[in-house]
């Protein structure tokens, strides 16, 4: 066991961290300490440009890919000069973090040379078209269909959820393929481009006053009979590899996000006196350490991954981390005291830490509720047996 | 960065799982319980046979050479088992202050005996929790210690006196040692008294008191880990046994979840240990921070865990009877042994810089 990093992996991070900060202090300078996935989109767009064509874009990936073909230590790394530098986080990061991983692993050479350059080099931003309003929860409950015709598949049907769509040039969708199939049997994974008159983005107005989430309509859309994963059928079994993929580096870069909201709390904490308070010291205590067991079990999992073993700790850091910010949210206005509830001006439109308050209701519900994460851990983790499926329609 | 056990550390891990689990039995350790709070035949296989009871000291002092990350291993083995042994004690406590603050001479002459299990130690910190306290003077010690963990049965003393660190020998005359009925029956407690007893004191105080703190507290989280993952792995084959309605309870939601909490908790409190471990062994700047986040975390862990045992198994969880009270009790005795949660999580917060100018 070891923590510390290697000579040569400070060198690594010395170069890392120059470029950075060049870059952050020089021609993006308008994007550095941005936290918002929202703001600025198109500026954000020329910074994943920058990165892909500085070679910083998906540090992890094979170089043929336009990656950088980093170590772990190396990855780890970056995640964290990344944040110290006060990089914004990455308007792509579904394209990074779910749709390149599922490529690089499910993906034919062809799909691999196509999809995983454009989005390393920041040309591609990816959404991701899971849920729907009947597949919660139940995700296999899918009902948005697809079928070929001729040289395209075509696809009908509604998805909900769909972060960044607004932004997205693609989505990758789960669609029942095999008529009158049901559950995971019968779905496959599609790559869909977005801008097309099959397709229609319906932004959802959400409990902070933004709108970050939209509901996506198919309507004779359409996608190229070889923008598939995988064979048709094998939807289910490429959208939970993907599943794996959301623990990987990139929960240290979101764990960087994380401290500067703590960060934050702690600073309104001593402006307003409320750091002397016993009660509010502990609860800051406890998210200081809450999020260095973040850290350490995000370092467990990965030099596992490294490994070739999956540890299953990994299971339960989903339901860590969305709680963990969820209390968070709760410590910040209960140290802000009334003052958080207001802001200045007609806009519904709050500052970092109430908005944090109220966003962080959504993480505990998105990519599997906390109720379900207990679920998978028990039964895939501990051995308990399956919930029992009901009949209900 | 390998943030996993080498190939090295695997095999100690293996071999101290193995070694716990065919020696350290709920029989032998209730035996235990009901005499002295220590079984001397385990102690003995564990210091002499084994051999990797000096795991931490140096090997010229006839120990192993190794660091943190493997007392943990051992300690978290012996929780995992509630194991009746001065472990904490004399490994975790009262070695490592004269690791850190004897002479060389002193070093010399007592480390091999209690690496080798011919002296069992224990360490006194008389000013946590602990009134009226022990003043040296002149090279006498007077005052008392209310709470030494193992105090009945340990051979030597190292004591955390207001103004020194002193070495008392069991039998020294003017010292008084009345053993306490604990709750936590597989630690208990003694009172010591000290009537101007005529003692050696460590060269370097400070030093002495900082590596035993650092390091019991470690030993600490280390046995709460493993006392918490035995509460949760035998609470789990338990809740598949048990039949009510027809099906077994571990198929109820409401059980399910409480279980999964009880691993989302353990997950991070295994970080935590192991965390602190590798900080103190690497001399990283965040020694102080891991350590006391790992005591106030996997000490609350264990409590949690160790509570749940209690209710999932329902009524026979509360008999004497079943071992869930061992873990129960030790979970207890964890989190007030040298610093509660909260007064770790208080140190958490200073090095957090809340005291920083706003």
């Amino acid at each position: 066991m070891k923590l510390g990093f290697s000579p040569e992996e400070e060198v690594f991070r010395a170069e890392a961290a120059a470029w950075l900060k060049a870059e952050l202090e020089g021609a993006f300078a308008d994007v550095r300490g941005l936290t918002s996935l929202t703001e600025m989109p198109e500026r954000r767009r020329d910074w994943e440009r920058r990165l892909g064509d500085a070679g910083w874009s998906c540090v992890g990936w094979p170089r043929a890919y336009g990656g950088r073909d980093a170590t772990l230590a190396q990855q780890v790394i970056f995640a964290e000069e990344y944040a110290r530098a006060g990089a914004p986080p990455r308007l792509n990061h579904i394209g990074i973090e779910l749709a390149g991983p599922t490529i690089l692993a499910f993906g034919s050479e062809e799909q691999k040379a196509r999809f995983l350059p454009a989005i390393a080099r920041g040309e591609e931003i990816w959404c991701q078209g899971y849920s729907e309003p009947g597949a919660g929860s139940d995700l296999a409950n899918v009902r948005t269909r697809a079928w070929r015709e001729g040289g395209d598949w075509v696809i009908e049907g509604q998805k909900v959820w769909t972060s960044l769509a607004q932004f997205s040039d693609w989505i990758f969708v789960i669609a029942r393929t095999e008529e009158g199939s049901k559950g995971p049997k019968g779905l496959s994974f599609l790559l869909v481009p977005v801008d097309q008159s099959g397709v229609t983005v319906r932004p959802i107005h959400q409990i902070t006053g933004e709108a970050e989430f939209n509901e996506t309509f198919f309507d004779d859309a359409r996608t190229a009979a070889e923008s598939i994963l995988g064979e048709p059928g094998d939807g289910w079994k490429v959208a939970m590899g993907l599943l794996g993929f959301e623990r990987g580096v990139s929960t240290l870069a979101q764990q960087m996000g994380f401290r500067n909201e703590l960060d934050a709390v702690i600073a309104a904490a001593r402006a307003n006196g409320e750091a002397k308070n016993p009660l509010i010291r502990q609860r800051i205590a406890k998210a200081e350490i809450g999020l260095k067991l973040m850290r350490y079990g995000a370092l467990r999992m990965l030099t596992d991954a490294e490994g070739g073993r999956l540890n299953p700790s990994a299971l339960t850091y989903k339901i860590q981390w969305a709680t963990w910010r969820r209390d968070l949210g709760e410590l910040a206005m209960d140290v802000l005291g009334q003052a958080g509830e207001t802001v200045a001006g007609h806009e519904y439109a709050f500052p970092a830490l109430p908005n944090l308050f109220l966003y962080s209701r959504a993480d505990t519900i998105y990519g599997g509720t906390n109720e379900i994460q207990r679920n998978i851990i028990a039964e895939r983790a501990l051995g308990l047996p399956r919930e029992p499926r009901g009949d209900l329609k | 960065m390998h943030f996993a056990f080498t190939d090295e550390q695997a095999m100690i891990a293996e071999t101290a799982k193995t070694f716990f689990a065919e020696n350290a039995t709920s029989e032998r350790t209730r035996a235990a319980m009901a005499d002295t709070g220590i079984d001397k035949a385990l102690w003995q296989a564990f210091t002499s046979e084994l051999g990797l009871a000096g795991v931490a000291i140096p090997e010229a002092l006839g120990g192993v050479g190794l660091g943190m990350v493997e007392l943990a291993i051992f300690a978290e083995e012996a929780g995992r088992h509630t194991a009746a042994l001065p472990l904490l004690a004399s490994l975790g406590l009262a070695a490592p202050a004269i690791l850190a603050g004897g002479t060389d001479e002193q070093k010399a002459r007592f480390l091999p005996r209690i690496a080798s299990g011919e002296l069992m130690a224990s360490f006194a910190a008389v000013n946590m929790g602990g009134t009226p306290g022990a003043t040296l003077s002149d090279g006498t010690l007077t005052g008392a210690a209310l709470l030494v963990p193992h105090g009945a049965s340990t051979d030597l003393f190292v004591v955390a006196a207001d103004n020194g660190v002193a070495i008392v020998e069991r039998g020294a005359l003017g010292l008084g040692i009345t053993p306490l009925t604990s709750m936590d029956q597989t630690r208990p407690y003694a009172r010591l008294d000290f009537g101007g007893v005529a003692v050696e004191t460590l060269a370097d105080p400070r030093a002495a008191v900082h590596a035993a703190l650092t390091t019991g507290w470690l030993a600490i989280a280390a046995d709460a880990l493993g006392g918490a993952q035995a509460c949760l792995d035998r609470t789990v084959a338990y809740t598949q046994e048990r039949i009510q309605f027809g099906r077994s309870i571990g198929s109820f939601q409401a059980v399910k979840h409480r279980l999964a909490d009880m691993m989302v908790a353990i997950e991070q409190a295994r970080s935590a240990v192991y965390w602190a471990a590798c900080a103190i062994d690497e001399r990283s700047d965040e020694a102080a921070f891991a350590v006391h986040a790992a005591k106030a975390f996997a000490c609350d862990t264990y409590t949690h865990c160790a509570g749940e045992m209690i209710q999932l198994h329902g009524g026979i969880g509360f008999t004497w009877e079943h071992d869930a009270h061992l873990y129960f009790k030790r979970a207890r005795s964890n989190a007030s042994l040298l610093g509660t949660p909260d007064w770790h999580r208080e140190q958490v917060a200073g090095l957090a810089g809340l005291d920083d100018a706003a």
